[in-house]
């Protein structure tokens, strides 16, 4: 527990400022680059265009493997996984208020 | 090894059709899968589910199991004999990383995993990534630090077969890491399968709830509870903050539900959240005869309806 362990493994916050390439994101998610492309068109993930090409942050990567889930252990549809998606963030947000006025 | 009654656990009947399993494992799927559920037992529920589904959705798995399960009843000791699946040829890929019960790795074995594993664009040689959550302590986010977290782990034994193994990782937390992000330990997912390199892990972070503060964020939030007379006339009290108790300034003229914000104090993350506190009026209880006649005092010197705003 103490703060100057040496050997602990260093860990890396993975976030925003992390940027990943759509082949990235499709290694990670172990889906092809095309079915990355239908989930930015849906609304799923958004895009950072660092130069011409499209790049995503860590967020994304979570959402990604998310949506993923949903799609394939519900059998739901693109328009069903970004209604889920979406709505199991307002849930979530929902509840952080909840439990703020307890 | 017990018997599993895969049909009891989907709910339906013995002679389902296709229909009715993929409409009983679509509700099952929505009310227990970890994404979504709030159940206790979601995750272990999700998995006999989804273990289920895989064997009655696929009409060769399906009748092969009935072929078997005639003679058995749940939870009876099972042993499949030998050389019992011959005969049935198993296709269709399995789904999911979750890992299945030995009563269905003993059915269906290799077979019934043929192609689960390895996704699309995975690169020949490298080792795939790993993901876990993790509840995390606050004081970690805010002070950096080391952490234990066990993490049990899919691996292909040395038979091939798909194992769940637990390992504890001692890790550095980084300093300032919020809720829903993830740390990333580069080289601890999955070995490579040949010489290449090792997958990364990627664990996720949500916090304990603390004891002090409450987490919006990046910014954190402190009730402090004050008297009637350090909210009116203003006063300076001790409070604690993450970075060590301070004095606080209360601007007279303040009330229940105030909010005092001390900027950069909240979480260390670029850029760190501020830290809120929240006054809370604390009353003096009138339990002798001196603070009633205090309370008394007060209510003669100070005509005041607070429920004037409601008419009355």
């Amino acid at each position: 527990m103490s703060p100057s362990d040496d050997r602990a493994l260093p860990g890396t916050i993975f976030d925003e400022s992390a940027i990943l390439s759509i082949k990235d994101l499709s290694r990670m998610c172990a889906v092809d680059e095309r079915h990355i492309v239908e989930f930015v068109e849906e609304g799923v993930l958004s895009v950072v265009n660092v130069s011409s090409e499209w790049h995503f942050t860590g967020e994304a990567l979570r959402r990604a493997r998310l949506a993923v889930r949903l799609e394939r252990d519900l059998e739901l549809n693109l328009a069903g996984v970004a209604l889920a998606v979406e709505l199991l963030e307002e849930l979530a947000q929902l509840r952080r208020e909840l439990n703020a006025r307890r | 090894m017990e018997f599993k009654d895969y049909y009891k656990v989907m709910g339906v009947a013995r002679d389902a059709t296709d229909a009715q399993i993929k409409q009983a494992y679509r509700k099952l799927a929505r009310k227990y899968h970890p994404d979504v559920s709030k159940e206790k037992d979601a995750e272990a529920r999700f998995k006999e589910v989804g273990e289920a589904y895989e064997v009655l959705k696929s009409p060769e798995k399906r009748a092969a199991y009935d072929q078997l399960g005639k003679d058995y009843r749940p939870g009876q000791d099972f042993r499949p004999p030998p050389n019992w699946d011959s005969g049935f040829e198993f296709s269709g890929a399995g789904q999911g990383d979750s890992s299945y019960s030995d009563f269905f790795d003993s059915l269906f074995g290799a077979q019934g995993r043929a192609g689960r594993g390895r996704g699309a664009g995975t690169h020949p040689g490298r080792g795939e990534d790993h993901h876990a959550k993790v509840l995390l302590d606050l004081q970690a986010s805010l002070n950096g630090g080391s952490r234990s977290f066990t993490l049990r782990m899919p691996e292909i034994d040395a038979e091939g077969r798909l194992v769940s193994k637990e390992r504890t990782l001692n890790v550095q937390v980084p300093k300032g890491i919020l809720a829903g992000q993830q740390i990333r330990l580069a080289g601890q997912g999955e070995r490579s399968p040949g010489s290449g390199t090792p997958g990364d892990l990627y664990i996720e972070v949500e916090f304990q709830p603390d004891p002090l503060y409450r987490v919006d964020g990046r910014d954190l939030y402190l009730e402090l509870p004050v008297t009637p007379w350090e909210a009116s006339l203003g006063a300076t009290v001790k409070t604690p903050t993450p970075s060590g108790n301070v004095e606080l300034k209360i601007p007279s003229g303040s009330h229940a539900g105030s909010k005092l914000r001390l900027k950069g104090r909240g979480i260390p993350a670029t850029p760190p959240g501020d830290f809120y506190v929240v006054l809370q009026i604390a009353l003096p209880p009138a339990n002798d005869e001196k603070a009633k006649a205090a309370y008394a005092a007060l209510a003669a010197a100070l005509p005041f309806n607070p429920r004037a705003s409601l008419g009355v």
